[in-house]
């Protein structure tokens, strides 16, 4: 590979990389990510590139095709994009790919059934930019994720990679890098929203030579994979991202801390990386400058803790990955005792676009104090499942019915849940509130790393928060009493709660509790694990009373709180249930209504799983 | 599995690269044996310098170790939010009552280890269960049901054969 090592050479190269572009050449992105390869993107892939020629299929036009990263809308899975004329085909099989190169590749004709139906007006849509999950949003960091495929560096490069690293060695020094960081407004991705410039700033002016820049992909939160699909769809990004702030910052090593449950991602990461120290981007006298800097991958081992930065750095330093107290903080003591500054994925990958796209284009996007675009994977009770970007101060009913499409089967929406085991639930009634830092604070959920679950009318509140207290609890690291001893007691009121056996008085409990965990916590986890707790408390008292008081779960969840029976009028007598109950708890003849015998029955679910009439119902 | 000292030996050298290298080397010996055996935490202590205790500490603490042989079959449900309120308690419940395990434990004929994992990041599947590696979405009770029967059915005819 080519060892470029001067900005006017990487321009050039740049410039044959783009004549070599065919711009009306037909372009196949199919999608690589997780989701889509489980339901088969790979083989569909295969089949565009191998199989078309075996099968007779006229293939008079040239095409390209491209197993990119994730495009976002993982529940139309696999998703295979056409352009330039860019035509949007979901849930594609092998199948199809004879069709579509025959009719659309070759004839120029849309197969309508592979089109997007808008579940609302029953309209086929063509072109991606028009489905209405495309359309809301906006695409900065994750807009190259579909187009380009993360193998080559030249995909890259030919889209303007490390454009914006040339220009800040040899144009700017790392205090006015500093200063255009903090004009952009950037704050924190990780969840906590602090300043990025102003953290850069801390630890440039830290006395000593060596320094640490660390990437925090130790994306614990449960809901949320925006980390790994930007590693997994453009991990140059992160990479540039990461070199500008060691310049920055006068750092010249790195470290990407990264989860072990994401195998795929460290592999493409890991190529990124020897590619850029091929080409220059990496290694000595980084394009000719004189700066050096080289990264490193970790894995991480498991622990949810280890998001948390200092637990972090112990896990990086090979012990166990407990936190310490701040101060003092990492950018003035932190990795091997030296000055060290952490950021997420997505505040890193933000960094190239604040330079290549210019820092007044992204402080003019957002609200006053949160600029910049937010990813959220939207997930749990929602038609349209799938990694999102839009501007900060969107409000969430954009977010959930216009990009989201709403909550599937006709259910209602009962909350949304952000943040994860560190954030909280936001009821319905306050679904006009814009997406930033400090409105979701006030309604006491938080930014977080993005992950947002959604709930319907089916969803526990109580057994949701007793979901993310048994998480935090069994992530707990145990150094601190509050947060080992204190989600100990909070899980146990939870549990009880959720069997039946919830006592008056334990709704205060859990307040007064949570308060004092939150406020006696040494690190992150502790000081915000009982906010799940809080906030569904906050509005879904109702709820939590109904458990206690009047023993029962609303929303049919709760297994010491339920009961299934067969609704007499919907049975049909057809044995299914019968045949499937695991406990032999039902009994009845062919044709005859059929019974469930309460002290047999496990509440396992089966029988409602298994019945096509809707005859189980559960009180 | 054979535990093989010298191989463990070559592990532990090859990631002997300086500081924090402890993590690295219990990784790739868990990812080599899908355990650790206790040889392999005496050996990584004395080759690289670290008490055993701290070893020890390490390898209890994160969650990707094991102290334990594993199952010839791995199952392991997600238990990621987007799968919690999409079902997976109900599929972990089911597959803990087949087995007669509770998650975390291996069958005692070494057949099945169960596990459950906090979170994929393939939330548009779930409700996920990774069978011996491989990703299945959108999972329901009959279709764990068909998947054990499929494994127990291919070891029937794996015994008959010898």
């Amino acid at each position: 590979m080519l060892k470029i090592d001067s900005p006017a050479h990487l321009d050039t190269w740049r410039a044959e990389l783009v004549d070599a572009t065919d711009p009306e050449r037909q372009r196949i992105a199919v999608c690589g990510d997780t989701s889509c390869r489980v339901y088969g993107s790979e083989k569909v892939w295969s089949a565009f590139t191998n199989e078309i020629s075996q099968q007779g299929v006229d293939c008079s036009v040239d095409y390209d095709v491209k197993l990119t990263g994730c495009h976002g809308f993982c529940e139309k899975g696999p998703l295979v994009v056409i352009r330039p004329q860019g035509i949007f085909y979901t849930h594609v099989g092998v199948k199809d790919v004879p069709e579509i190169v025959s009719e659309t590749v070759v004839g120029g004709r849309i197969i309508e059934r592979l089109l997007y139906t808008d579940p609302n007006s029953g309209e086929t849509i063509q072109q991606e930019e028009d489905v209405p999950f495309y359309k809301h949003q906006l695409r900065l960091i994750l807009n190259l994720n579909g187009i380009l495929d993360p193998s080559y560096i030249e995909e890259y490069i030919t889209f303007g990679g490390y454009g914006s690293l040339s220009q800040v060695l040899f144009a700017l020094t790392p205090e006015e890098v500093i200063e255009k960081v903090k004009m952009s407004g950037l704050r924190g991705r990780g969840g906590a929203g602090f300043p990025t410039g102003l953290k850069w700033e801390l630890c440039r002016n830290q006395p000593g030579d060596v320094k640490y820049v660390i990437c925090n992909a130790d994306e614990g939160d449960p809901g949320a994979y925006m980390d790994r699909s930007i590693m997994e769809g453009n991990p140059h990004r992160v990479l540039e991202g990461m070199i500008i702030g060691g310049y920055a910052i006068g750092a010249n090593h790195g470290y990407v801390y990264i989860r072990n449950e994401y195998p795929r991602a460290v592999k493409h990461l890991q190529r990124a990386i020897d590619q850029a120290e091929e080409c220059g981007f990496l290694g000595e006298n980084i394009l000719g400058s004189g700066f050096d800097f080289k990264v490193r991958i970790k894995l991480g081992s498991g622990a949810f803790v280890c998001g948390e930065e200092t637990a972090l750095m112990q896990s990086i330093e090979g012990r166990v990955g407990e936190p310490r107290p701040r101060p003092p903080y990492p950018t003035e003591s932190g990795l091997w005792g030296k000055p060290t500054n952490i950021n997420n994925v997505k505040s890193w990958a933000s960094v190239p676009i604040i330079f290549g796209k210019g820092v007044e284009l992204f402080a003019n996007i957002g609200t006053e104090n949160s600029k910049g675009t937010a990813i959220f994977s939207v997930v749990g009770n929602i038609n349209n499942t799938g990694l999102v970007e839009v501007p900060m101060g969107i409000s969430l009913r954009e977010l959930i019915f216009d990009i989201g499409g709403g909550i599937p089967n006709g259910k209602a929406l009962k909350a949304v849940q952000i943040g994860g085991p560190s954030g909280g639930c936001i009821p319905a009634k306050h679904l006009d509130v814009p997406v930033d830092y400090e409105s979701l604070n006030e309604l006491g959920a938080i930014m977080g790393s993005g992950g947002m679950v959604i709930a319907d009318e089916d969803t526990c509140m109580v057994d949701f928060a007793r979901y993310f207290m048994a998480f935090t609890q069994e992530e707990s690291c145990g150094k601190c009493v509050p947060c080992r001893l204190g989600t100990k007691a909070m899980l146990a009121t939870l549990e009880r709660i959720c069997a039946g056996d919830g006592q008056p008085d334990d709704v205060d409990y859990l307040i007064e509790l949570g308060n004092e965990i939150k406020s006696s916590s040494l690190c992150g986890l502790g000081q915000t694990a009982p906010n799940p707790v809080l906030s569904s408390i906050r509005y879904f008292r109702d709820e939590y009373e109904a458990h206690i008081m009047d023993a029962t779960c609303p929303a049919g969840v709760c297994k010491g709180l339920i009961t299934y029976s067969v609704i007499p009028e919907n049975c049909t007598g057809c044995m299914v249930c019968l045949r499937n109950c695991p406990t032999d708890a039902i009994s009845g003849g062919k044709q005859e209504i059929h019974v469930i015998d309460v002290e047999k029955c496990t509440r396992c679910g089966m029988c409602r799983s298994v019945c096509k009439f809707d005859a189980i119902k559960v009180i | 599995m054979q535990i093989s000292i010298n191989e463990i030996h070559d592990i532990i050298t090859r990631e002997a690269l300086g500081e924090g290298s402890l993590i690295a080397a219990l990784e790739e010996i868990q990812e080599r044996y899908r355990y650790l055996p206790p040889e392999a935490i005496i050996l990584a202590s004395e080759q690289l310098g670290v008490p055993l205790s701290q070893t020890y500490a390490v390898a209890t603490f994160y969650n990707a170790f094991s102290l334990k042989p594993k199952g010839k079959h791995n199952l392991c449900v997600c238990m990621g939010t987007a799968c919690h309120v999409r079902g997976s308690p109900q599929l972990l419940d089911r597959l803990e009552t087949n087995l007669g395990i509770e998650a975390g434990e291996t069958s005692r004929d070494r057949l099945f280890t169960l596990e459950t994992i906090n979170c994929l990041g393939a939330c548009a599947l779930g409700p996920i269960v990774v069978t011996d590696g491989e990703y299945s979405g959108q999972m329901t009770i009959q279709k764990v049901d068909r998947i054990l029967k499929g494994i127990v059915r291919a070891e029937e005819k794996l015994d008959a054969q010898n």
